[in-house]
């Protein structure tokens, strides 16, 4: 173990039950990642909340900086082609 | 209640007619509470706030496990006292849990140890305890085991990363576990109550157990690269007796003050 006094930053993912994605609820420390799953457990799932989490080092996401926000979603807003808004939806499909 | 020698010398204190299922249920139910006592002096006092978490769910697992038992052993003792009863009214000389829970938290280190001692010991216990004779132990240890399971993978954990660790951690790790291995020994023990209780198939001969709690213990120090304390020195034990180590009387002022400055209070 390293000498350092703060313990790293992870991000945690729970799924909370079959059949859903995981979904990111927050963020904590700990000194590794076996530790990190342990201290998620107890600080997310202490109410039934999940089936499944996943840790990650905050150090390894890499997010889009709010510089680059107008080229990266900007030109999506006045297209509105993309998007399935020219037929009905049948009732019977629910989930879409 | 009447005081009485016992053979090897030390008093005992007998509970008028408390049966010897409800005096056992109560053994059980005492390590829980007092080690979930001392488990909350760490709230707001933990290393970091995730262990601070982590500290008080297991301390409300024990808990939960104590306020079973507790209530289990009132009824079967016949007379009326309620889980509240037995926690906030009892005084030091009744309380029958073993003297490694009643131990003072100091470092975070002992803490572990102690975690580690009696979650190994509590676990072995109660994956025999789901076989009780007794419908309501058997329930309690069943529902236990999942608790206690991941009490002593927190331990484990804890122990190899301060033990092997900074120089520092595992210096006090070390002085940890030397600390509080004297108070092993009376986990183990066997008196004339529970071999009784085992015979009926009650309760599970704890003296059974010390082969798979060494090596469990063994596995976790290897790894921790810490050292197995070789005391010859080990204290008389007595906490089933109802014969408590000086820390244990604050433990209990504290607990029981409120409830007894209160009566019923509640929030």
């Amino acid at each position: 173990m390293t000498g350092q006094r703060e313990w790293p930053l992870w991000e945690v993912f729970i799924r909370s039950r079959r059949g859903l994605s995981h979904q990111h609820v927050g963020s904590l420390h700990a000194p590794d990642a076996e530790m990190a799953l342990r201290n998620a457990r107890d600080v997310y799932t202490r109410r039934s909340e999940g089936v499944s989490i996943w840790v990650v080092p905050a150090a390894e996401v890499v997010a889009t900086s709010p510089d680059e926000k107008d080229s990266f979603f900007d030109p999506a807003a006045d297209k509105a082609y993309r998007h399935p808004t020219f037929y009905d939806v049948p009732a019977e499909v629910r989930h879409l | 209640m009447s005081t009485a020698r016992t053979h090897d010398g030390g008093e005992r204190v007998d509970a008028p007619s408390m049966p010897a299922v409800a005096t056992y249920v109560l053994r059980l139910g005492d390590d829980a509470l007092v080690l979930s006592q001392r488990l909350g002096g760490w709230i707001a006092r933990a290393p970091q706030l995730e262990e601070d978490v982590a500290l008080g769910n297991i301390a409300l697992d024990l808990l939960g496990q104590a306020r079973t038992l507790l209530t289990y052993a009132g009824e079967l003792e016949g007379a009326g006292r309620t889980e509240d009863d037995l926690a906030f009214l009892r005084d030091e000389r009744e309380f029958l849990n073993v003297h490694l829970v009643e131990q003072p938290n100091e470092d975070f280190a002992v803490t572990i140890a102690r975690q580690l001692f009696f979650s190994t010991w509590q676990l072995a216990l109660h994956q025999r305890l789901v076989g009780s004779s007794d419908g309501t132990v058997a329930g309690v240890a069943g529902k236990a085991v999942k608790e206690i399971a991941y009490h002593r993978d927190h331990a484990d954990q804890w122990v190899r990363r301060l033990g092997d660790g900074t120089d520092e951690s595992h210096q006090r790790m070390q002085a940890g576990l030397d600390r509080l291995w004297p108070y092993v020994a009376e986990m183990f023990a066997v008196d004339e109550l529970e071999r009784a209780l085992v015979e009926d198939g009650v309760a599970a001969d704890v003296s059974e157990l010390r082969g798979e709690w060494d090596e469990h213990v063994d596995v976790v120090l290897r790894a921790a690269t810490l050292a197995r304390p070789d005391h010859g020195w080990t204290p008389p034990g007595g906490g089933r007796r109802g014969v408590h180590t000086e820390p244990f009387g604050y433990l209990l002022a504290e607990m029981q003050h409120l409830h007894r400055s209160h009566p019923g209070a509640s929030w």
